[in-house]
């Protein structure tokens, strides 16, 4: 185990200055979720267009540099995408945390792609996995207007 | 006494963990437990295993016997009066259901008031909330002040002649503070109102008299007093114990059962239902003696310096914020770090081998009140040494340093 995989220059810069935090106008779709054994939270708000693509996203909400960076790059990259794009997203990083070693969706260049892998270094951290994965439940949860709050305890 | 010879009775510092020497540091979580404690429960059952209190073959008779010497010793070590005032259950938590539910079922009704604090671990709040949703009864919290106590005055402020029960911890597992509860127990008794006492994190750090305290229950953690995990004391005054009704019902417990009727078994069986946590209980006995063994006022005496030299020490490490001040305060220090999340701290921490504890350690209603979402937490056992504390001061250094602070 290294210090040094899980908190990466561009983990510590997004968890120290999350893009997208606060809260927007218009948004159309939204979910809170929780992680039970911290208390951290996070609530997601997105816009989705007529054609089903992620207008604007945003999210509010506390929690350590993991689940902050998380958030924020989560929401840099679904921005633009359509509906589908995302969740086809979400499952190739839900699944590249959990087991797989590379992320294999179309979807993403490779940049993205890089960026989101600076996320893997929590697989080494199994008690922190949970801060990686709280807002991507959360973002699934808002597109499935599910009135359930997101957990990371299932 | 020599804290070198103490830690080697725990084997958990013999070898190293994940490369590190173990810098433990989360004992108001759990305590790790002695040689004698593990090697009790190993011979319990590899020599002398039988259930207890039921048949009359000789490893039976042997076995209800030395259970039944665990309630003597923590009879005198608390210094209750009758042994009978001693229940066994799997652990504080259910110890404060026990009193919550057969309380509740005959005292408590509609508009009635339960006093808790607002430093109470969740053990002592949600058993509480469950009698809220069945009956309509109120929860009151008194209030914490700047220091992270909670003072008799803050207490007084919120006994109404609604209030039927008062229920607050000995030792806050976050801030620290050591409860005036000898003068809530005064108080609350010249009101008729009883008190339960939360002793988890008491009992393992202070000097207990139950007869001295005059509270009506007291709740104990075996697994934070160096002894097994799945064993837990309820003290409650033997008038109590006979007028409340039985908590779970099934063997053991019972008198008489017949289609029409049951009657319930004398003390202290009406309360331990089933099959107790044996080994455990029996093993807790050795819990007992090793603590006798040092003492108390050693430990209490031991953890007070560890806690003045790791308040020193902490406060002078820029961007540490300790929460609260207590004047009276157990051994334990709660921190942030400006800047670093708690779980990142606590995660940087154990690379270095040191365990401390991050999140709301169960009391979100205290979180909530300092505006914290969640601290760093370093609690201390009779085991630990200032090198620990010298261990910690670094790690937050190093901490400190992969956050650029």
């Amino acid at each position: 185990m290294d210090l040094k995989d899980l908190y990466q220059e561009i983990i510590l810069d997004h968890g120290k200055n999350p893009r997208n935090l606060g809260k927007f106008d218009n948004y159309n779709k939204d979910a809170k979720g929780n992680n039970p054994l911290c208390g951290d939270n996070v609530h997601v708000y997105l816009r989705l267009n007529e054609n089903k693509k992620v207008e604007d996203i945003a999210f509010e909400g506390h929690g350590c540099a993991i689940s902050m960076a998380s958030a924020s790059i989560m929401t840099d990259m679904v921005r633009g995408k359509e509906e589908k794009e995302v969740k086809e997203i979400v499952t190739d990083f839900l699944g590249m945390i959990k087991e797989k070693d590379s992320l294999e969706t179309n979807i993403l260049n490779d940049d993205e792609k890089t960026k989101l892998m600076s996320l893997s270094g929590v697989k080494q951290y199994p008690m922190r996995v949970k801060c990686a994965t709280l807002s991507w439940h959360t973002l699934t949860s808002a597109l499935d207007n599910s009135d359930q709050i997101a957990k990371t305890e299932k | 006494m020599n804290i070198d010879d103490i830690k080697r009775e725990f084997p958990i510092f013999d070898d190293k963990i994940q490369n590190n020497d173990l810098v433990y540091l989360d004992s108001a979580n759990s305590s790790q437990k002695p040689r004698v404690v593990v090697d009790r429960i190993y011979d319990f059952y590899t020599k002398e295993f039988s259930n207890v209190g039921r048949s009359v073959h000789y490893l039976a008779v042997a076995a209800t016997n030395l259970y039944e010497q665990t309630r003597v010793s923590v009879q005198k070590y608390i210094n209750a009066k009758d042994k009978d005032e001693i229940v066994f259950t799997k652990g504080a938590t259910e110890a404060i259901n026990l009193v919550a539910n057969t309380f509740g079922q005959k005292y408590l009704s509609e508009g009635d008031e339960v006093l808790l604090t607002e430093l109470e671990h969740h053990s002592n709040y949600v058993p509480w909330h469950f009698l809220r949703k069945a009956k309509n009864i109120k929860i009151e919290f008194a209030e914490i002040n700047d220091n992270g106590e909670v003072t008799l005055e803050a207490l007084e402020k919120k006994i109404t002649n609604k209030t039927k029960i008062i229920s607050v911890s000995h030792l806050s597992n976050v801030t620290g503070a050591i409860l005036p509860i000898k003068e809530i127990v005064k108080l609350a008794h010249s009101k008729n109102i009883p008190v339960l006492i939360d002793g988890c994190q008491g009992a393992p750090h202070l000097k207990l008299d139950m007869q001295d305290i005059d509270c009506d229950f007291y709740a104990i953690s075996g697994h934070k007093m160096y002894g097994p995990t799945g064993i837990g004391i309820l003290y409650a005054k033997k008038k109590w114990l006979d007028d409340l009704p039985p908590y779970q019902g099934g063997g053991g417990m019972i008198n008489e059962v017949k289609k029409e009727g049951i009657t319930y078994g004398e003390l202290p069986n009406k309360y331990e239902a089933g099959t107790m946590a044996t080994a455990q209980v029996i093993a807790f006995n050795e819990s007992i003696k090793f603590m006798e063994k040092i003492g108390i006022q050693n430990i209490e005496k031991h953890e007070k310096e560890l806690l003045d030299y790791g308040l020193e020490k902490l406060r002078k490490n820029n961007s540490v914020n300790i929460i609260g001040n207590p004047k009276k305060k157990g051994g334990v220090i709660s921190f942030t770090i400006e800047g670093v999340h708690p779980h990142d701290i606590a995660t940087i921490l154990d690379e270095d081998g040191v365990a401390i504890r991050a999140g709301h350690h169960c009391c979100q209603i205290l979180h909530d009140k300092l505006n914290l979402p969640a601290t760093a937490r370093a609690s201390f056992g009779v085991y630990n040494t200032k090198d620990d504390i010298d261990k910690l001061d670094e790690a937050i250094n190093k901490c400190k340093k992969i956050f650029n602070l």
